[in-house]
């Protein structure tokens, strides 16, 4: 095609695309003028009937706990695929000297990875009375070791997370979460079932199942970036 | 709207904008970090502070590592 044809029909398609998200953006609800009723009913109930403040976490982890079950097999496959795939056959001798060479990388680095796995660990441990949760938590921590990598070297890295620990969280994470379900049918209730002790509302011990799915979901979110990055790091090292 | 929530908006188009002039990958691949920050950014003018956590572990630092490692697979700065 030409390449004035090409200006031509980006033009059109251009204009006429604009014209529709002019359209359709000069029709959305003002901000913080939500209609949902599903949304304005759990605000509602979820603090009462749940004892946690964070109506997300109340969602991902019991209302809709059954979806987050869901997820949590779909990164336990993805994560198996990718190791399946790539861990095979592979050389596990001598690696090339790959030390971070500038002093300030170094430095700042390293100086990071201490406060990135607290606050991971922060934001997985107080997922349902604050912003956050498990799978967000899981990242930051796990984004932290990788800083050993990132501003270290390699070596520190894997001496830090070790292949058998992190192959053992993967699997735990994804059990647990399963297993806290199958006990609610073993008690008699629904799957999935909150069925522990709901505690004090803002407290840390609150939310019965939630605490127990939420931690799970940690272990098992933080386990799978640190073997993904473990295994695309051995295809480059 | 408040002007902070009209600035993250267009921080985040411009970014966009950055995400896809990069021509080279390897810039493209930082430039799209820093697109995720300023989506993070976002979510956090816009009161849905889960979101911007979920935003900025994916894709300003998950998306950004495996693009890097990618790259740095392929060799060089410009896999062609």
């Amino acid at each position: 095609m030409r390449r004035e044809t090409r200006l031509w029909l980006f033009g059109v398609a251009g204009a006429a695309l604009a014209g529709l998200m002019g359209w359709a953006i000069a029709g959305l609800p003002s901000f913080g003028d939500f209609q949902g009723e599903y949304g304005r009913i759990l605000n509602s109930v979820a603090e009462p009937e749940r004892h946690v403040w964070n109506v997300v976490s109340a969602v991902t982890f019991d209302y809709r706990g059954l979806d987050t079950l869901g997820e949590e097999l779909m990164l336990f496959a993805a994560v198996m695929g990718v190791a399946l795939l790539l861990r095979e056959a592979r050389d596990e001798g001598e690696r090339p000297e790959d030390a971070v060479r500038s002093d300030m990388i170094g430095a700042v680095g390293l100086g990071l990875v201490g406060p990135a796995v607290v606050v991971g660990l922060y934001v997985i441990a107080h997922g349902y009375l604050t912003a956050g949760g498990g799978f967000q938590g899981g990242v930051a921590t796990a984004s932290g070791l990788v800083l050993l990598y990132a501003a270290g070297r390699y070596s520190s890295y894997r001496a830090a997370s070790p292949r058998a620990l992190i192959d053992f969280a993967e699997g735990t994470g994804a059990g647990v979460y399963a297993a806290v379900g199958v006990a609610a049918l073993v008690v008699g209730a629904a799957f999935l079932e909150n069925v522990l002790g709901l505690g004090t509302t803002g407290t840390l011990a609150a939310g019965g199942t939630i605490s127990l799915l939420n931690a799970a979901t940690g272990l098992e979110v933080t386990a799978a970036v640190v073997l993904i990055c473990h295994e695309f790091l051995e295809e480059v090292m | 709207m408040i002007p902070l929530q009209v600035v993250a908006i267009a921080l985040v188009g411009l970014a966009g904008l950055a995400v896809v002039t990069a021509r080279d990958p390897l810039r493209q691949a930082i430039v799209l970090g820093l697109f995720g920050l300023g989506l993070g950014v976002l979510f956090v003018v816009f009161q849905a502070p889960d979101v911007a956590l979920s935003v900025l572990v994916a894709s300003a630092v998950a998306l950004p590592f495996i693009l890097l490692t990618a790259l740095a697979k392929l060799g060089g700065r410009d896999p062609g």
